[in-house]
């Protein structure tokens, strides 16, 4: 058991490395069975024994994150402690702020855990528990991490066009863009449809969630997918890694026949709204960031009365170049992006992509995943082009 | 602060007479509403059988109950268990708990027995006795007709007047409220019908700017489930809609358990039965995702486990026969599954399926059989097991075994990570893990029915959001950690009540059937019997959780460390 225990243990400490979140070899995962295991010995063995006896939890992660995640939260925690709060949609919909802890001491860490998912310890890393499982301490720091970036870069830009920008943040953004990887420019090929049997469009459905997970353009356990084949949806489901979907796909007749799409993504309604307005076959969504970060800069930021509320209810008709962007929360409510999403997406005769603001991107392909991994990689290529030519910054690297 | 429902209303119904006293505060700060506090005031009693006039029924609303909070308006009814002696909790549904909190009431505590069937009626001027006279016998609907108008009410049927195990009480026209024997409960004390009329706004809370915070991230979340607010979820079909799911993942309990897949099941798809029926959706007051259906004509569409049972475990596949004898079951005070499964077993033991002209005519004679009804094999403390087979889901299966009031689908929210995918999937097929699952998922569920929250909603709102929520409530801080403890706490009472009871490990168990024969393996999906030596380390481990011996009674210590109550 105990053996066990430190494998899962090691697994999650080196899915954190593999999704880019932490270096190699730099994560502590801590997971109690009958007996509390770590994935690796370190010197905060203690804090997370602590933590996980404190809290009453199954697993503790400690990530320290990987550049440029470091520059990144070491500035925000400096300057937003006690709590970063995120400005993006889905992170603000499943997290209310990002605790900073003090001190790096049991009290201090089970104090900002115990009333969250996720908190920042300064010099150390980010740290999440897993009531149920590891994964869920996963999700957590991953979430972290973007809505770390997010931020970062949107209140630069926000803060630059204010004429605000201070000496410490302007040193950390240099530091921070040295360290972004670089834009994706080859989009792989992709199998090509139209797929006419389950196996193959499931197959070709796995295939570009893994490819767009590798582009950097979302990050695994976000983002979803989906398939018009003659009249069945096939989707990802709820939660599901999209670069690791086999068995994790959803067959939804569109004609609402049954109910097999209770497990789908929680974005079904807005695919099934989609495929009924445009004759596409693939949907891709995934949450590139400089495309997150863009739809959330404003030229009425400063002066809006509804800037705090701009991802559910904004009045004004934006684009970033030509890719409309469109307010609308996480699912059904009455704010969804099922109502603004597929109509914008739809326009036109069919458009490349539609931004939701504070969100991430929709994209269509006629019969397979090629065109819509190519306008999702375009979007982002471009809105990073945009972000770094509003600050006057004409190529990136400063 | 001013507690916002600061008193409990003792009602004798011997005498025809009822009390109001303060809440005590520090019993109110470690008990703040619902299932915690019902439970607290029952363990605060001595010990009296189900039925003897002494025994207490305690009804109280979720301490949030009274306030304008998304799928938060329930109250909890405790009482001794007709099946075991030890503790039946169960959530009501609907507009009773909040009205019983803007009355500031945090508790109404029923004894006694009156003299004739009568009903309890609350308003702002008090409670009042009405007697019921021959509505108590003609159904449900009778007894709902013949009550003042209301806010919310729960009442009992001609099955509790004959005093079958199985009967069950009717929220508000809209809900049942089970398991079978709840209704027991009251209508021992010849009491068929509580109603609660509440003029007026709800409590204010001491901080309304975050209350609204609250309220917004609670909406937020329940928009992004899918289960509850998704194009498929339970705001469009009701639990109805998990049908598909467990044929799906082959764990549809079919013909009294004996297999796990219906051949049928196609028919009885939710999105079919709607289509043809085109029901308005009805449910608790503020629900953005209300989960009851009723047809124009008035008839109220069967919930998950009732559409389950009266259909696959019967072997049976006519949507409209098992709409009809829902509505029977509805009118009769009839817990709809516990009924099923007991037909079942029936027609297990004679080795034919139940005839479908046969269905109706068997829920009659259920009725007029009465108190001599035997329990279902299939059960767990005497309460039939909910729609779910136990060997498609470990971690459900351990739940099951050991919920302290019997079976309850959503008292571990397993159903949550191992077959919706919330908050993460977990592997249903393992029991890694799953006895802190489950103790993790009673505390929280425990939280939520203290709170007012609806069972259903613990996929999507958790410890964080009932942390803000309360906070805002009363103006002062409480964190996760500290509502977890009130759960654990609310889960230990409940437990030390059922160890007085003398029920033990043998009690938290499952039917023999899980452990010996395989479900319906096929489509790459092995059902296979539950491992019993796995299942008994999960049940072990689960009780060092809880800090209970290995008889599952909590030691000494712990007991007294962990309940401040005087029990
Ligand atoms: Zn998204
Ligand atoms: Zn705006």
């Amino acid at each position: 058991m105990a053996d066990l225990t430190a494998a899962l243990a090691r697994r999650f400490a080196e899915k954190l490395a593999a999704a880019g979140l932490t270096d190699p070899g730099a994560a502590v995962a801590a997971c109690l069975d009958d007996r509390l295991a770590f994935s690796r010995p370190s010197p905060h063995e203690e804090l997370l024994a602590g933590l996980v006896d404190r809290l009453g939890v199954g697993c503790v992660l400690l990530a320290p994150p990987a550049q440029p995640h470091r520059t990144i939260l070491e500035f925000l925690a400096g300057r937003e402690a006690p709590a970063i709060r995120p400005r993006d949609c889905e992170t603000r919909t499943f997290f209310h702020d990002i605790p900073v802890i003090a001190e790096p001491t049991v009290e201090a860490a089970a104090a900002a855990l115990s009333r969250r998912k996720g908190a920042y310890l300064p010099g150390v890393g980010i740290l999440a528990h897993g009531a149920l499982s590891p994964e869920q301490a996963f999700v957590t720091v991953s979430s972290v991490a973007f809505a770390g970036f997010v931020k970062f870069f949107a209140d630069f830009l926000a803060a630059s066009r204010a004429g605000t920008v201070d000496a410490a943040y302007g040193a950390a953004f240099a530091a921070a863009c040295r360290n972004l990887p670089p834009p994706p420019t080859v989009v792989p090929h992709l199998a090509r449809g139209p797929f006419t049997d389950r196996d193959t469009m499931l197959a070709a459905m796995a295939q570009a969630g893994r490819a767009t997970v590798e582009l950097g353009l979302v990050d695994s356990v976000f983002g979803n997918i989906s398939y018009n084949l003659d009249g069945v949806l096939a989707i990802s489901q709820t939660g599901a890694a999209l670069d690791d979907l086999p068995g994790a796909m959803d067959l939804v007749p569109l004609d609402g026949s049954s109910c097999a799409g209770l497990t789908a993504s929680s974005e079904l309604a807005a695919h099934a709204a989609l495929a009924a307005l445009d004759g596409r076959q693939a949907i891709l969504h995934g949450h590139p960031r400089f495309a997150v970060i863009m739809s959330m800069d404003c030229e009425d930021l400063a002066t809006c009365p509804r800037r705090e509320r701009c991802h559910v209810d904004c009045a004004r008709e934006r684009y970033a170049g030509a890719t409309p962007i469109v307010p609308g929360e996480v699912g059904c409510g009455p704010r969804g992006l099922v109502h603004t999403m597929p109509p914008a997406l739809a326009a036109d005769g069919g458009r490349s992509g539609v931004i939701v603001c504070g969100h991430g991107v929709f994209t269509m392909g006629a019969h397979d995943f090629g065109d819509a991994l190519a306008a999702l990689c375009a979007i982002e290529t471009s809105c990073r082009a945009r972000y770094f030519a509003a600050l006057g910054i004409p190529t990136e690297t400063p | 602060m001013e507690h916002p429902t600061a008193h409990i209303l003792f009602c004798d119904l011997s005498a025809g007479a009822c009390r109001r006293e303060p809440l005590d505060p520090e019993l109110a700060r470690q008990a703040p509403g619902g299932r915690a506090l019902a439970v607290a005031l029952l363990a605060a009693r001595p010990r009296a059988v189900w039925d003897a006039p002494d025994a207490a029924v305690v009804l109280a609303p979720g301490a949030l109950a009274g306030f304008d909070l998304p799928g938060v308006s329930f109250a909890a009814l405790a009482g001794t268990n007709p099946h075991t002696g030890g503790v039946l909790t169960v959530a009501v549904p609907g507009g009773l708990g909040r009205a019983l909190a803007r009355l500031h009431l945090a508790a109404v505590v029923v004894s006694g027995r009156a003299a004739a069937p009568t009903a309890l009626f609350l308003d702002v001027d008090g409670a009042r006795l009405l007697p019921l006279g021959a509505a108590a016998g003609q159904g449900t609907s009778a007894v709902m007709a013949s009550m003042p108008a209301h806010d919310g009410a729960l009442v009992a049927g001609p099955a509790a007047l004959a005093g079958s195990t199985l009967a069950g009480l009717w929220a508000d026209g809209l809900h049942p409220v089970g398991p079978g024997g709840a209704a027991l409960l009251l209508t021992a004390k010849n009491c068929f019908a509580v109603a609660v009329l509440a003029q007026g706004e709800g409590p204010v809370p001491a901080d309304p700017v975050a209350l609204a915070g609250a309220r917004a991230a609670m909406e937020r979340l329940v928009a992004a489930a899918p289960a509850l607010a998704g194009p498929c979820g339970f705001g469009r079909y009701g639990t109805a809609a998990l049908l598909d799911l467990t044929a799906g993942r082959r764990m549809l309990p079919t013909r009294h358990f004996r297999e796990t897949v219906f051949e049928a099941a196609g028919r009885l798809s939710a999105p079919g039965l709607f289509a043809r029926l085109s029901p308005r959706a009805a449910g608790c007051p503020g629900c953005p995702t209300p989960c009851r259906h009723v047809t124009a004509n008035g008839t109220v569409l069967p919930d998950g486990d009732a559409w389950s049972h009266l259909t696959a475990l019967l072997g049976l596949a006519d949507p409209d026969l098992t709409v009809a004898a829902y509505a029977a079951c509805r009118q009769a005070g009839l817990f709809a599954p516990g009924a099923a499964a007991l037909l079942a077993g029936r027609a297990e033991a004679a080795g034919r399926d139940l005839a479908p002209d046969a269905l109706l005519p068997a829920l009659a004679a259920l009725v007029a059989e009465g108190p001599s009804v035997s329990p279902s094999a299939m059960a767990v403390k005497g309460v039939a097991l909910p729609a779910f087979d136990p060997r498609g889901a470990y971690g459900l299966a351990l739940s099951l075994a050991v919920g302290t009031s019997g079976p309850d689908a959503w008292g571990g929210l397993c159903l949550g990570h191992e077959l919706l995918r919330k908050p993460v999937a977990t592997d249903r097929f393992s029991f890694a893990g799953k006895a802190r699952a489950v103790f993790l998922g009673e505390n929280a569920a425990a939280v939520a029915a203290s709170l007012g929250g609806c069972p259903l909603y613990g996929l999507a709102v958790g410890l964080e959001e009932w942390a803000l929520a309360l906070s805002a409530a009363r103006g002062e801080a409480v964190g996760a950690a500290e509502l977890a403890g009130l759960g654990k706490r609310t889960v230990l009472v409940e437990r030390t009540i059922n160890a007085r009871a003398g029920l033990g490990v043998a009690d938290d168990d499952l039917p023999a059937r899980f452990f010996a024969e395989p479900g319906s393996s096929g489509e790459g999906i092995v059902v296979a019997p539950l491992p019993r030596e796995e299942f008994l380390a999960a049940q072990a481990a689960y009780y060092r959780l809880r800090g209970l011996d290995a008889d599952g009674r909590p030691a000494a210590e712990a007991a007294a460390l962990e309940s401040p109550w005087p029990i």
